[in-house]
């Protein structure tokens, strides 16, 4: 039991840009130390691997209230006002502002990141309750996307694993 | 500190086996250190990536994070995780004598 691997699996639930990249970072890292990596992509997790959806991710500055000027250089702690992040382009503007700043720490775009993981070897799963409900296929997903699979079979495969629901 | 003798040369060590001079290193030190990872031989391509690290550890003081080495070495990431199976990340940083990977991608 001693030379079995560590192994992690990630639950991907949410779409919004911010919320894409908790997986792929701590599963690339996961990867690059030995442990085993599964993730499993459900509900608005899926447009990560839709290959219509992964390359326009959004962060929403509505009802964020993380989301301060200072993002954007303004000193302080000065929150974007709500009734602002409704203004047409706030949300376009907030997700450029983050691809632009991810991408100064040369971090890869979603696309990018699910092909880096697939080809280190993470085993990339999408929700077949939500595939059907969507009427998606396995045609709408990138290639290392490795099948379809239900709720169970996932808790199947992830025995002895520690599971990340995200 | 720890100590660690390879091939003949005896080096600082950290806990967790990283060697803490990078001048300390020889190319037959990685060859043993290599072996303890469970790579018997270094290849060609191995020392490709190997020597890659080299360059950009002395030059940055810091060992380059996997996809600094995919995009740096051009070795695909397929590749780069055949060569050092299971956690290439700490076996490289070791097997050039850098310290841990900082850096998360």
């Amino acid at each position: 039991m001693a030379d079995e691997p560590r192994k992690i699996a990630f639950i991907c639930s949410k779409g919004n840009l911010d919320m894409a990249y908790p997986a792929l970072i701590m599963g690339w890292a996961a990867l690059g130390n030995g442990v085993d990596v599964t993730i499993f992509f459900t509900f608005w997790g899926l447009d990560l691997i839709n290959k219509a959806r992964v390359d326009h991710l959004e962060i929403p500055p509505v009802a964020n209230t993380s989301m301060k000027m200072s993002m954007m250089g303004i000193p302080g702690n000065l929150g974007i006002p709500n009734i602002m992040g409704v203004l047409p382009g706030m949300t376009a503007f907030a997700t450029a502002l983050m691809k632009k700043k991810m991408n100064e720490l040369g971090v890869p775009p979603v696309r990018e990141y699910i092909q880096m993981l697939a080809d280190a070897g993470a085993k990339l799963y999408a929700c077949k309750m939500t595939v059907d409900m969507m009427g998606l296929k396995k045609e709408d997903f990138l290639d290392g996307v490795q099948d379809i699979v239900t709720a169970s079979d996932f808790i199947d495969m992830t025995e002895g694993a520690q599971i990340i629901f995200i | 500190m720890p100590t660690r003798t390879y091939a003949g040369k005896t080096v600082e060590v950290n806990e967790e086996g990283f060697m803490l001079n990078p001048a300390d290193w020889t190319k037959e030190i990685a060859v043993e250190i290599a072996k303890e990872e469970g790579i018997e031989t270094l290849t060609e391509a191995h020392w490709k990536v190997i020597d890659f690290c080299r360059q950009a550890g002395l030059a940055s003081g810091k060992a380059p994070t996997l996809r600094t080495i995919t995009t740096g070495a051009g070795v695909p990431t397929k590749e780069l995780f055949t060569l050092f199976p299971k956690g290439p990340a700490k076996k490289v940083a070791r097997i050039a004598g850098l310290g841990k990977p900082e850096g998360c991608v």
